[in-house]
């Protein structure tokens, strides 16, 4: 469900990035009429129906979702056990906020996941980010065409590296060489997986910041150059710039990607949910809790519906992220079409 | 990942079993019609059972075994209504639930005194381990309960180097996780800081490269880096390893067994099938699934 919604958010963005030529083929068969034009009418509408079929199974999972879930509010019964008020407001007896879901009775406080998944991905994105947008504005500005040759392919292929891999990566040596080096109590932690995390980010924001910095007119590079500016004057002062509404959208994707990723923080935070705010200490997901106990859940339980509850909160999470990121690319967008 | 594979067998077998119905011992309706022998009960036991039926099945192209699992509870009651052959239960049947067996199905006992009829048919238990470099050689079930439940921190108060214990289990949905907050935590809650791992390979991974770190796994995982801990019954009394002698002789305080019941002597294509799995053959089989054979006779 996660992985449905960020490509098709990938593919709106890439289409509003390169303007709508992505649109265009699927028109022109129709228009001409010559004698392949059944079998041009038959493929448009199997591409249209491609199309919707994304749309409609989007849809219909996030109503499979919402209608799993909708029972916390309207259920008498589970809303005794699980109501919002005992998902996000502090419980009477001590721990105020606990997440053990087979206790007698079970406590099903939200907030110490919200914590771990918030705390994952902020230190996901804050080490992937930075990284992914230096190494895209080098081989798109200074590397010559056959180090980019080599450097693009290869940080692309990370992203074909199965998640469970890096998380098993994460959980066996990264986890060790990041104790030894820092000496913390927790193995698993926030940073681990995190780091982790950044792994699965790094491809998605280089790729998107690449194609960006490429897409910007080679019109401003000469510009900038002529009037006796650096290469790096140029990159920081004109590319960087009139790239932002691209850069942005890669970073909403990789947030959306860092807080839906499921098998990397499962194996490599340790899956405690504590509320706290220090970075060292283990953690738990949304996403590792719907992945751990899903499967062996009673099926109509107040703990079900819960973890129903969980993911569409997850899935409206990402939806809002998407949507925020829209709203200021296309801002960004209109100022700097007026500002040429 | 006990469980995970349980509920998954469950439907495969029953499809497995297809129309087969719980006709009782099949030897008795006889003729071309095969023989089926029904097992419900203890999800525990579901894979274990599952993977004899399959063998036994290989074996026997006549016979079909059907596994059900759903809880000891669920096949003690199935059982008692006669909706099943054997019922797989991975905890002594209660007194009480004899007296509903023996109520139900009198007439049908061998002998007085027999009227279900209990064979365990493999055992079960915990290791509690932890790094190899640790000094703690033996805890007690209530100091356990005292480091998973977060009120002992330090290995300083069980007679380890000081420093932070760092304790490492299972998700909530596994079998173990449930036999250990069950028998050590007497169904009291884990601390929050006790960190989940997906498996016990994972545990055992975590525990061998922190020094600081305890977890507990299925019996006869050891391997280089980790120790396993002698566990005592009682603070004071000797610890006791959970060798394979110490488990099948009962010693080993987190240890149980699991059962087969019967309603009077097993008969049939049931005992034949019952003798199979406590042979040779079908004792290999539990070690394989992660359980100690029974004591030889």
């Amino acid at each position: 469900m996660r992985a449905g919604g960020v490509l098709s958010h990938a593919e709106a963005v890439s289409a509003a990035a390169h303007g709508n030529d992505a649109v265009a083929p699927a028109v022109s068969p129709l228009a001409r009429k010559s004698s392949g034009a059944a079998s041009d009418l038959v493929a448009a509408y199997l591409i249209k129906a491609c199309a919707c079929l994304a749309i409609v199974s989007l849809v219909l999972i996030f109503v499979f979702i919402g209608k799993e879930a909708l029972p916390v509010f309207t259920s008498a019964e589970i809303r005794q056990e699980a109501g919002v008020g005992e998902l996000f407001l502090p419980a009477a007896e001590a721990p105020a906020f606990a997440w053990q879901p087979v206790s007698e009775p079970p406590r099903y406080s939200l907030l110490p996941l919200l914590a771990g998944t918030l705390k994952v991905t902020v230190i996901a994105v804050l080490a992937a980010i930075p990284l992914a947008i230096a190494a895209a504005l080098f081989t798109s500005e200074f590397a010559p065409a056959w180090l980019r040759e080599i450097i693009k392919p290869v940080i692309e292929l990370l992203a074909g590296i199965p998640s469970v891999v890096i998380g098993f990566f994460c959980l066996m040596v990264l986890a060790d060489w990041l104790q030894q080096a820092f000496g913390w109590t927790f193995r698993l932690n926030a940073i681990t997986a995190g780091l982790g995390l950044s792994l699965a980010v790094i491809p998605i924001v280089y790729t998107m910041a690449e194609d960006a910095f490429t897409s910007v007119p080679r019109a401003y590079r000469e510009g900038s150059l002529a009037m006796g500016a650096s290469r790096w004057q140029t990159a920081w002062r004109i590319v960087l710039p009139a790239s932002s509404a691209g850069l942005l959208a890669a970073c909403v994707l990789g947030f959306g990607r860092a807080v839906g990723e499921t098998m990397i923080v499962l194996m490599a935070s340790g899956n405690s949910a504590l509320l706290s705010l220090s970075p060292t200490e283990s953690i738990r997901t949304f996403s590792a809790t719907i992945a751990a106990e899903l499967g062996e859940v009673v099926v109509g339980s107040s703990h079900y519906h819960v973890l129903f509850f969980i993911g569409a909160f997850l899935f409206v999470l990402t939806f809002l992220a998407n949507l925020a990121g829209h709203w200021w690319i296309g801002r960004l967008q209109r100022r700097l079409q007026g500002a040429t | 990942m006990r469980m995970t594979h349980a509920l998954v067998a469950a439907p495969v077998l029953l499809a497995l079993a297809g129309c087969g119905q719980s006709v009782g011992n099949g030897q008795q309706s006889g003729g071309a019609k095969a023989k089926t022998v029904t097992i419900k009960g203890s999800d525990t036991m579901v894979i274990l059972c599952g993977r004899w039926a399959e063998i036994y099945m290989h074996h026997n192209p006549g016979v079909k075994v059907q596994v059900t699992g759903g809880g000891t509870g669920v096949g003690v009651a199935a059982l008692i209504n006669g909706g099943t052959d054997i019922c797989a239960a991975s905890r002594p049947m209660k007194d009480k639930e004899k007296a509903q067996v023996k109520a139900r199905h009198g007439k049908d006992a061998v002998a007085p005194g027999k009227e279900v009829c209990e064979t365990p048919v493999a055992l079960d238990g915990l290791s509690v381990i932890v790094n190899e470099s640790n000094p703690a050689e033996q805890l007690s079930l209530d100091q356990l309960d005292g480091i998973y439940r977060g009120k002992i921190a330090d290995w300083k108060e069980v007679g380890g180097a000081p420093g932070r214990i760092v304790c490492y289990g299972r998700e909530n949905s596994s079998g173990t996780h449930l036999y250990f907050k069950e028998h050590v935590l007497k169904n009291q809650d884990f601390a929050a800081n006790v960190q989940s791992l997906p498996g016990t390979a994972a545990i055992i991974n975590a525990v061998s490269k922190d020094k600081s770190g305890i977890g507990y796994s299925g019996v006869g995982f050891v391997v280089p880096g980790v120790k396993e801990i002698k566990v005592s019954a009682k603070e004071g009394e000797k610890g006791i390893l959970p060798t394979k002698e110490n488990v099948v002789s009962g010693v080993y305080p987190i240890s149980r067994k699991l059962y087969f019941y019967t309603v009077g002597e097993p008969a049939g294509e049931v005992k034949t099938f019952i003798e199979w799995t406590l042979g040779e053959e079908g004792q290999k089989v539990c070690e394989q699934v992660g359980y100690y054979p029974m004591p030889r006779r």
